[in-house]
């Protein structure tokens, strides 16, 4: 009796498993995601048509939602590579500081391309030193991390000091780079323009947030995007990218099939290194056209966030960026239009706690359920989100989802664990 | 032996501090000044009295955070997350202490043990994430700190518990009142905060606690082996959660002594930094009360005498590169040490081994 019973339940089980995998498989498809998204724009045409709010789909705040997520996306791809190869970065923050000063500087001295590059080359040399001393000499990485922030802090604002003001700037300020030129995407733009201004409901808001997105784009802008797909091939499709996972997932294998821990770690330190400078880069060069003491504000940190948010691949570090830039962009401009934000996140959280329910996976139909009804309350009881806390949301969100999600995020293995060679 | 693992202990922070001294050397010379000049006018100038009484008060403030960070390091954690845990408690000591009135040794008395549990409630998050959920400390009080930034920052706000001083631009909270206050001793025609003696008594607590008591012994033995301590019977993940709570209720002390006896309100002119530098003085000071004093000392006195730097035209900002070098001579100083150590090991123990194989060949 009991082994009959044990069996259904079996069978029973297995067939769940079978149909969610197959649910799965079609939500992994690429028609999930232009559903989802569709979905998304649909719940936001009508909270704004609802509200009067416009500013959510606007062109002008998807441009934005781009120039903020870019830095974010940077130090965030920073953060994934050392984290794939095996190695925690919090010196983030501190190799996007050296992307901002050194872009600032030689970019006044010799232009714009000058100063980018130099930012990669010394965005290269900071994430190499953390590399020497996480790998080669073995200290705790979270020191070096937070030691490459301070040392980048203070050498940037002692160098300000000294080479800033005679070159007509200020002590904290920058003298005024040239910045690169932009262009907007002939034909599609003014398409996309005239049907953003017909205000036909739901059309014309995927109308201006794809024109906000092809209007006064900078090279820079499409070249450090092309860098989420490369990232993305290396990591999963080249030699060096199974190399350097399996630096993170289990180095001492590695090791015993003849991979190359040590130098494989140099690279991938490296690169995060100017992946992160070349953020501070954007900043210092396309988003401003000026280094300013504390320009970076923690944004380091974030693209942390990105990497956890992302569940540390390419494709989700570059959705946590675009979701931080937008919330950024969107209290950067109209602070206000976070509140039909905050009615935008409850109708989804309510849509999700449906679908759960349907599925009955109750503990996230629960959840769901709760951040829907905390979005009403919000929305009820509270005028304006206050400012600090639509800045903290990053944080906020990153939290979450490690207390919420943690058993189904999938991080490298040994990110973190100090590896000598030789040794368990 | 012990002499031995004496001069082994202290050699890291020596060649620590003499390698940063030589950094900044260095970089001096290279700015075209005298080194030995400006280090001379540092020290003249840090050990005048009215110098020595604010690097008095500073190193109380900085000990503290020294303190909680080695709390954390004994049991492996890393505590970078004493910045929101000293705001906290900071804040909501100055916002209960100016709500109640009470006789002045229980005023204040309220006031720390308030900022005491704002401090470890908040460090508490952390800690529930780190054992339940096993979120690294790292990240979850990285994330703690920024969200602790915006909630007081949204707390200090007009219309909650912050107030506009007349002629001032800056928020505080209400000032406490006169019995919620603690005085100050009269030194070198200075006034240093008798928060001092607390600092003295959490040391003192500090050490016996973790080398005379069970729930010391219980500590380190989790820090030193999670396994082990678990299969002897301790509450390995019970004793993560405490220490995470313990360290951030000795953070939460932090700012008491700047309010309790200079500023009586707390303002967003507090400053914010005490996570690295306690965790960096934690590491110089080797975890040791002592230890950390000194370190504490010294950074207060870098902090005291770097607009020194100035008049001489050199931006006073390379004390904050000298405090990071510092930090990452020390740390590369113990790596090097231990393994030195390790190799002599080593080689006492194939040197037994030679002369028991030899005994044998010549039997």
């Amino acid at each position: 009796m009991s082994v009959q019973s044990k069996n259904s339940a079996n069978s029973s089980a297995k067939s769940s498993a079978k149909s969610s995998s197959r649910a799965k498989s079609f939500f992994k498809s690429p028609a999930r995601i232009t559903l989802v998204i569709a979905g998304l724009f649909f719940i936001i045409a009508l909270v704004e048509s609802l509200t009067g709010a416009t500013d959510i789909s606007s062109p002008g705040t998807s441009g934005a939602t781009l120039r903020f997520a870019i830095p974010l996306l940077m130090a965030g791809l920073g953060g994934l590579w050392a984290e794939r190869a095996g190695v925690i970065n919090i010196g983030l923050e501190g190799m996007m500081i050296v992307g901002t000063w050194t872009a600032a500087w030689f970019g006044y001295l010799h232009g714009p391309l000058v100063g980018f590059i130099a930012a990669a080359i010394f965005g290269l040399a900071s994430g190499f030193f953390h590399a020497i001393l996480t790998v080669k000499i073995g200290i705790d990485q979270a020191v070096s991390g937070l030691a490459i922030n301070l040392i980048a802090a203070g050498g940037a604002r002692y160098l300000s000091g000294i080479f800033f003001p005679p070159a007509g700037g200020d002590r904290t300020v920058s003298p005024p780079v040239d910045s690169f030129p932009t262009f907007t995407i002939p034909i599609i733009a003014p398409i996309l323009e005239s049907i953003d201004k017909q205000d036909i409901f739901f059309i014309s808001n995927i109308a201006g947030v794809l024109h906000g997105l092809t209007r006064d784009l900078s090279l820079v802008t499409v070249a450090l995007l092309a860098l989420v797909p490369l990232t993305s091939w290396i990591l999963w499709h080249s030699k060096f990218g199974l190399r350097m996972r399996f630096s993170g997932e289990n180095p001492m294998a590695a090791e015993s099939l003849g991979i190359n821990v040590y130098k494989i770690r140099y690279i991938a330190i490296s690169i995060s290194g100017m992946l992160a400078s070349l953020g501070g880069a954007y900043l210092a060069l396309v988003a401003s056209s000026v280094y300013r003491e504390g320009q970076t504000a923690g944004r380091g940190f974030i693209g942390l966030a990105t990497v956890i948010f992302g569940n540390w691949r390419p494709g989700g570090v570059f959705a946590g960026s675009i979701l931080f830039g937008f919330t950024d962009a969107l209290r950067v401009r109209q602070s206000e239009s976070v509140m039909s934000l905050v009615m935008v996140a409850g109708i989804v959280a309510a849509i999700l706690s449906l679908y759960y329910s349907i599925s009955r996976r109750w503990k996230f139909a629960g959840i769901s359920f709760g951040f829907a009804l905390f979005a009403l309350w919000v929305n009820q009881r509270v005028d304006v989100i206050p400012q600090e806390f639509v800045t903290v949301f990053p944080n906020f969100a990153t939290l979450i989802v490690l207390t919420f999600l943690a058993q189904r995020l999938t991080p490298p293995a040994m990110a973190g664990m100090p590896y000598r060679r030789g040794t368990e | 032996m012990t002499k031995n693992r004496i001069f082994w202990g202290s050699v890291a922070p020596v060649a620590a501090i003499g390698t940063s001294l030589l950094f900044v050397y260095i970089i001096l010379t290279l700015r075209g000044v005298n080194p030995f000049e400006i280090f001379q006018l540092m020290v003249s100038y840090g050990f005048n009295p009215t110098s020595l009484v604010s690097i008095t008060n500073q190193t109380v403030a900085f000990y503290l955070a020294g303190v909680a960070a080695a709390i954390g390091f004994k049991m492996l954690l890393f505590n970078i997350g004493i910045d929101g845990q000293y705001r906290m408690g900071a804040f909501f000591g100055a916002v209960v202490g100016a709500a109640v009135n009470l006789p002045p040794i229980l005023h204040v008395l309220l006031i720390v043990i308030v900022a005491m549990l704002a401090g470890g409630l908040w460090a508490a998050i952390a800690g529930y994430l780190k054992v339940r959920r096993g979120v690294s400390e790292v990240i979850s009080n990285i994330m703690l700190n920024f969200i602790a930034a915006a909630i007081i920052a949204y707390l200090l706000s007009e219309d909650l518990f912050g107030v506009l001083p007349d002629g001032s631009q800056n928020l505080q909270t209400n000032k406490i009142p006169l019995s919620g206050q603690m005085p100050t001793l009269k030194i070198f025609d200075g006034e240093v905060y008798s928060f001092i003696f607390v600092a003295v008594f959490v040391g003192i607590a500090y050490w016996v606690m973790l080398n005379k008591t069970v729930f010391g012994f219980n500590l380190r033995a989790t820090g030193l082996s999670f396994r082990a301590a678990r299969s002897s019977g301790v509450n390995a993940p019970g004793m993560i959660f405490i220490t995470t709570v313990l360290s951030g209720a000795i953070a939460g002390l932090v700012g008491l002594g700047t309010l309790l006896s200079d500023t009586h309100s707390y303002s967003m002119a507090f400053p914010s930094g005490f996570a690295f530098t306690g965790l960096a003085l934690a590491l110089l000071g080797r975890n040791h009360p002592v230890g950390i004093f000194f370190a504490a000392f010294l950074w207060s006195f870098l902090e005291r005498t770097a607009p020194v730097l100035e008049f001489e035209g050199v931006p006073p900002e390379i004390t904050i590169v000298m405090q990071g070098t510092i930090v990452l001579s020390i740390v590369v100083a113990y790596e090097v040490v231990a393994r030195i150590n390790l190799r002599q090991q080593q080689r006492a123990v194939g040197q037994v081994n030679a002369e028991v194989s030899s005994d044998k060949e010549s039997k």
